[in-house]
C-alpha cells in the first residue's frame, strides 16, 4: 500500500485542505468500524503513540493510537493555520509540519515565489523530508493552493519545483483553484498566469477547479432542498458540500465550496486505498491521462451531487449519474467537454457498481462524445467497492479535454488587459529575483499551450485516415 | 507430472484462483479416483496437515489483490495457497508495459525465481507451467513477461503455457494497446503456446448464454476458468495408453503448436447455460459435435447466431482469395470431450481435410482427449482448443488501433522514461504484422 503527502499552501490551499482532512476522517470512521489502524488509513494518516519514547509511528495492523496527517501546511500569514489548530482538526497535525510567517505575500507572486521562496526553501525541503521519511512508499504528492493570490500562487508554484527537484520519481498531483473574472483581487491574471508556467513545467496533472463553478453547484444543491417536491427530499449530510458528521462543528463560509474540492481529492484516491474489482491507482492515472507532457490538465467532474431519500429506481439513477458526469452542469471548471474533443477520459466509480454497468453506460454515451482520432476508445476505468459517505455510488469523471482552452484564453486576455498597460507592473519588478522577461516567458508558454490544444482542435470532427500500416515482404 | 502456475498481476491472480476452485471442486465431486489423483497431482499438493495447497505461485506489484485471493482460496474450506507462495510490492506498475519488464522484472527477479524453484522441487515430475495473465496492465504484461523469459532462461527443456486475457475493445486502460503489443511481439518468442481469452466474448457468453444480469468479473473469471479447466483436467489421450496423461501440456503444445509462426490458441466449450437450466437440459454427442463444428468453421466464439451459411471451400478454390471471406481456416484443433458416453462419439467432421491448411495432414492437423468423467455439472461437454484465423481479427485491431496511436506519439514518453524507445516499438510491430500476415495467408 502507497502512502500519499498533502502539501497545502497559502490561504485557499488551507482552507480546502483542513476540509479534506475532515472528510476524511469521516469516510474512515464509516468504513472502519473496528478502530484498527489499517493500510487505508495509513495512506494518509500516521499512528502515533504518544507513550512511545522513540516517537516513531506504530506500523499497520494495530488499534488507532492517535492520527497524525502526513501533511505539510504553508502560509505566509497565520490566521488561517492558526484556526485550524485551534480547532478540533488541531489534534491531527503538529508543529513540525507547519510554517507559517506572519506578513502575507499581498496578493503578488513574485513576493511568493522569490522572495518567500528562497528565504524558507531549506525549511520547506525539510519538512517535506520529513514528511516523506514517513511513509514507507511514498507515492504521490497531493498540492493545493489557489492561483490568484500570492502565497498560494508564488510560494506554491515554489514548493512544487522543489518537489520535483527532491523528489523526481513521486508523482506531483496539483489541485489549482482558479479565480472567476470577477475576482477581487486585481493582479489575480498576473499570479495565474506567472503559476501556469509552472504548473506546465513541473506538475504531472493539475486539476483545475473555477470558483464560479464550485458556486454554481453549491446554488443548484441549495436550490434543490428548498424545492420541498415530493419525491425529490435530499438525504441529509448526502450531498458533496455537506461536512455533517465530521469533526469541525460550526460551518464556516467557503465551506460548502471547499467540500467539494476535498471530495474530489477523497474520490481519486478512493481507488488506492479501498478494494475494488479494478483497481486504479495514482501513477495509473498521469499514465493514461497525459498523452503529451505539457497537455496534463484534467477537468474534473463529480457525480451525484446529492442523494434522494426516494431509493427506488436504481438502474435508472445510476445511468443518470453517468449522464451527468458529462453534463457542463457537473464540470468543476466553466466548461463544457461534449462540446470539444476528449483526449482521454477517466471513470473512476465508487459503491456497488458492476463491470457490466460500466460497459453499458460506456456504450452509451460513446457515441455523443467527440474523441481524437487517434483514441477513439481512450476510456481509462477504475471500480471501487467503498462507496462515499451518504452515497450508494458515486461517479469522478476526470477529463483531458481541449474544453480548457477557452479557460486559458480567457486567463490570456485579462492577464493582456494589465500588462498592456503595465498596471501594477512595479510592484513585481522592485522584488529581488524579478525581471519582465518572467512575464514574457510566463505567457509565451501559455500561448503556446493553448496552441496545441488548437491544433488537436482542428481535427475534430475530421476524419482522419489511418496510418498505413508495416508492409511485410512476402 | 504437475503443472506449476504462476499468476501475474491482478487479473492473473482472480483468474487463476477461480481456475483452482473449478478445478477443486471437479476433484471433490463422485467416486472417480484415479480422475481425482491425477488431477490433484496436477495442480495440488498436500501439506502435513492434510491441506490442498495449490502449486502456484502469486505475483503483484501491489498488495491488495493477491490478499484477496489468497483469503478467498483459504474461505473456501477445500483448497488454499501456499503461506509463503507470494510476492508483492508496495506499488503497482501503473499500467505502464515498461515499468513492469524494464524496472520491476529485473529489481525482484531473484526472489521470483526462488519462489518457483521452490514449487518445482515440489513436483515428483514437472510437466511445465502455465502463467496466467492480462496485457492491458503493466504489472500482468510486463512484469509476466519478463518473468517468462526467466522461466525460458532457467528451464529450457520444459513447456511454458501463456493463457492471456485480451481486454473489452472499448477500453479499460488506454494505453492496453501498447501494452498488448509490447507483451504479444515479445511472447511470441518465449512461449510454446498462447491462450487467449478475449473479455469481450466472455462477457456475451455471461450474458447472453448465461443469462446474468448484472456481470460482475467474478462472472467472467469463472466462465474462463471454467473453460480452462475443461482443457487442463486428466484426459485420456491418444498417446496416454489408456490412462490419464501425464504431461497434458507437451501435448497440447506438440498437437497445436508445431510450427513457431503459429502459436495463438483460442478456446471454446459448449453447453454453457445457466446452472439452474443444465438439470432439465439433455445433450447428444452428435448435436454438440456439429455445433461444435460449425462454430469453428464460422468463427462463432459461442454457441448463439451462428452462421450455418458458412462452408469450408470445396478442393478446387482452395486458393488464397477464398479466405478472405468468412471461413475460419485452422492450422490444428484439438477435441476435448468430457462425459457419459464419450467413447461413442463420432468425430469425424473435425477430421475434414477442407477445414486445416493443405501443409499438414488431417490426421496430423486434428486431435482428440476424451474422458468418460462429466466435467462441472454438464453431463457432456465438448472443449475446442483451436489454433486458427479466430483470433486473427481481435489481432489485426489491436494493433490497427495501436499503430495509429504511435502515428501521433501519444503516450510514448511514458515508455521512453523507463527503457523502452520508439524503435523498440518499430521491431514489435514488425513483430506481430508477421504474424498478422502468417495467419492471413493461411488456406
Amino acid at each position: 500500500m502507497t502512502q500519499s503527502v498533502v502539501v497545502q499552501v497559502g490561504q485557499a490551499g488551507n482552507q480546502v485542505g483542513c476540509r479534506f482532512w475532515d472528510l476524511a476522517l469521516r469516510e474512515h470512521a464509516h468504513v472502519n468500524k473496528k478502530g484498527l489502524y489499517d493500510e487505508a488509513l495509513s495512506s494518509f494518516f500516521r499512528n502515533v503513540d504518544s507513550r512511545r519514547s522513540d516517537g516513531r509511528a506504530c506500523g499497520v495492523g494495530g488499534r488507532i493510537q492517535h492520527l497524525k496527517a502526513r501533511a505539510v501546511l504553508v502560509d505566509m500569514e497565520e490566521g488561517v493555520v492558526n484556526e485550524i489548530l485551534q480547532g478540533p482538526l488541531g489534534e491531527v497535525f503538529d508543529s513540525t509540519q507547519l510554517l507559517t510567517d506572519v506578513s502575507g505575500s499581498g496578493n503578488n507572486w513574485a513576493v511568493g515565489h522569490m522572495t518567500y521562496g528562497l528565504a524558507y526553501r531549506e525549511q520547506i525541503v525539510d519538512h517535506l523530508r520529513k514528511a516523506a521519511e514517513h511513509c514507507d512508499c511514498l507515492q504521490c504528492f497531493f498540492l493545493i493552493h489557489s492561483m490568484g493570490g500570492g502565497t498560494g500562487s508564488g510560494l506554491g508554484t515554489r514548493v512544487l519545483s522543489l518537489l520535483e527537484e527532491e523528489f523526481p520519481e513521486v508523482c506531483r498531483i496539483v489541485t489549482s483553484i482558479y479565480p472567476s473574472a470577477e475576482d477581487d483581487v486585481i493582479t489575480s491574471p498576473y499570479n495565474s498566469v506567472l503559476a501556469m508556467r509552472e504548473l506546465t513545467e513541473h506538475a504531472d496533472c493539475v486539476l483545475p477547479v473555477e470558483n464560479q463553478s464550485l458556486v454554481d453547484i453549491v446554488n443548484k444543491i441549495k436550490r434543490m432542498s428548498h424545492t420541498g417536491k415530493p419525491g425529490s427530499m435530499i438525504k441529509r449530510d448526502s450531498t458533496i458540500i455537506s461536512g455533517q458528521g465530521g469533526l469541525t462543528r460550526a460551518e464556516k463560509p467557503f465551506d460548502d465550496m471547499n467540500n467539494i474540492v476535498a471530495n474530489l481529492l477523497l474520490n481519486i484516491t478512493s481507488s488506492a486505498r479501498f478494494d475494488g474489482s479494478l483497481n486504479m491507482d495514482l501513477n495509473e492515472i498521469a499514465m493514461n491521462l497525459v498523452p503529451f507532457p505539457r497537455l496534463h490538465y484534467l477537468v474534473p467532474s463529480l457525480t451525484p451531487l446529492y442523494t434522494l431519500t426516494d431509493v427506488s429506481v436504481p438502474t435508472r439513477r445510476l445511468d443518470q449519474m453517468f449522464s451527468d458526469a458529462f453534463s457542463k452542469d457537473h464540470q468543476l471548471i466553466r466548461a463544457d467537454p461534449k462540446h470539444s474533443l476528449y483526449l482521454a477520459c477517466a471513470l473512476m466509480v465508487r459503491g456497488q457498481v458492476q463491470v457490466s454497468d460500466l460497459r453499458r453506460n460506456i456504450e452509451r454515451l460513446k457515441p455523443s462524445l467527440p474523441f481524437v482520432s487517434w483514441n477513439q476508445e481512450g476510456w481509462k476505468t477504475g471500480l471501487c467497492s467503498v462507496s462515499p459517505v451518504g452515497h450508494s455510488h458515486s461517479l469522478l469523471a476526470l477529463a483531458n479535454n481541449t474544453c480548457v482552452k477557452p479557460t486559458f484564453m480567457e486567463l490570456r486576455e485579462r492577464f493582456t488587459k494589465l500588462y498592456r498597460k503595465k498596471a501594477h507592473l512595479h510592484h513585481y519588478l522592485h522584488v529581488d529575483g524579478m525581471e519582465q522577461s518572467c512575464f514574457s516567458e510566463a505567457i509565451s508558454s501559455l500561448s503556446s499551450l493553448i496552441e496545441e490544444y488548437h491544433h488537436l482542435d482542428a481535427t475534430k470532427g475530421k476524419m482522419m485516415p489511418d496510418a498505413p500500416r508495416l508492409g511485410i515482404a512476402r | 507430472m504437475s503443472v506449476v502456475t504462476v499468476q501475474l498481476g491482478q487479473c492473473g491472480n482472480q483468474v487463476g484462483q477461480e481456475l483452482f476452485d473449478v478445478v477443486c471442486t471437479d476433484v471433490r465431486e463422485g467416486p472417480r479416483k484415479t480422475y481425482s489423483a491425477a488431477s490433484c497431482e496436477r495442480f495440488f499438493y498436500q501439506t502435513t496437515h492434510g491441506d490442498l495447497t495449490a502449486r502456484a505461485v502469486l505475483i503483484d506489484m501491489e498488495p491488495k489483490v493477491i490478499n484477496q485471493s489468497m483469503t478467498k482460496a483459504a474461505k473456501s474450506g477445500r483448497w488454499k495457497y501456499g503461506d509463503t507462495s507470494h510476492f508483492s510490492q508496495k506499488q503497482g506498475s501503473g499500467n505502464n508495459w515498461a515499468n513492469g519488464y524494464c524496472v520491476h522484472g529485473p529489481r525482484h527477479r531473484e526472489v521470483v525465481e526462488e519462489l518457483v524453484r521452490r514449487e518445482v522441487e515440489r513436483c515428483d515430475r514437472l510437466s511445465g507451467f502455465m502463467a496466467m495473465m492480462s496485457v492491458a496492465g503493466g504489472t500482468g504484461s510486463g512484469v509476466g513477461t519478463y518473468v517468462t523469459q526467466c522461466l525460458r532462461d532457467i528451464y529450457p527443456k520444459s513447456f511454458i503455457l501463456n493463457h492471456l486475457t485480451w481486454p473489452y475493445g472499448t477500453g479499460e486502460v488506454i494505453v492496453q494497446n501498447y501494452n498488448s503489443v509490447l507483451t504479444l511481439a515479445h511472447l511470441y518468442q518465449l512461449s510454446d503456446a498462447i491462450l487467449v481469452h478475449e473479455n469481450d466474448t466472455v462477457h456475451r457468453i455471461c450474458s447472453q448464454l448465461l443469462k446474468i444480469k448484472h456481470i460482475s468479473f467474478s462472472d467472467v473469471n469463472r466462465v474462463i476458468a471454467h473453460q480452462l479447466g475443461s482443457v487442463l483436467q486428466p484426459a485420456l489421450t491418444a498417446d496416454s495408453h489408456g490412462v490419464y496423461s501425464r504431461n497434458p501440456l507437451g501435448e497440447l503444445v506438440s498437437a497445436l503448436t508445431c510450427h513457431p509462426e503459429y502459436k495463438l490458441l483460442s478456446v471454446c466449450t459448449i453447453p454453457q447455460m445457466p446452472n439452474s437450466s443444465i438439470a432439465y437440459s439433455t445433450f447428444s454427442w452428435p448435436g454438440l459435435l456439429k455445433h461444435l463444428r460449425q462454430m469453428l468453421i464460422s468463427n462463432s466464439k459461442m454457441e448463439e447466431g451462428i452462421d450455418w451459411q458458412v462452408r469450408p471451400p470445396s478442393g478446387s478454390e482452395r486458393t488464397r482469395s477464398v479466405t478472405g471471406g468468412s471461413f475460419n481456416a485452422s492450422v490444428a484443433n484439438l477435441l476435448v470431450l468430457r462425459g457419459k458416453d464419450v467413447y461413442s462419439a463420432e468425430t469425424g467432421g473435425f477430421e475434414d481435410p477442407t477445414l486445416y491448411t493443405s501443409w499438414l495432414s488431417a490426421e496430423e492437423a486434428f486431435n482428440l482427449w476424451k474422458s468418460p468423467v462429466p466435467f462441472n455439472k454438464y453431463e457432456k461437454s465438448a472443449t475446442l482448443v483451436s489454433n486458427s484465423q479466430a483470433l486473427l481479427k481481435p489481432l489485426d485491431n489491436m494493433v490497427a488501433k495501436a499503430w495509429n496511436m504511435f502515428a501521433s506519439r501519444a503516450y510514448i514518453h511514458q515508455y521512453v522514461k523507463f527503457g523502452i524507445s520508439e524503435e523498440d516499438f518499430l521491431d514489435n510491430f514488425t513483430s506481430l504484422e508477421q504474424v498478422i500476415s502468417s495467419y492471413s495467408e493461411l488456406c
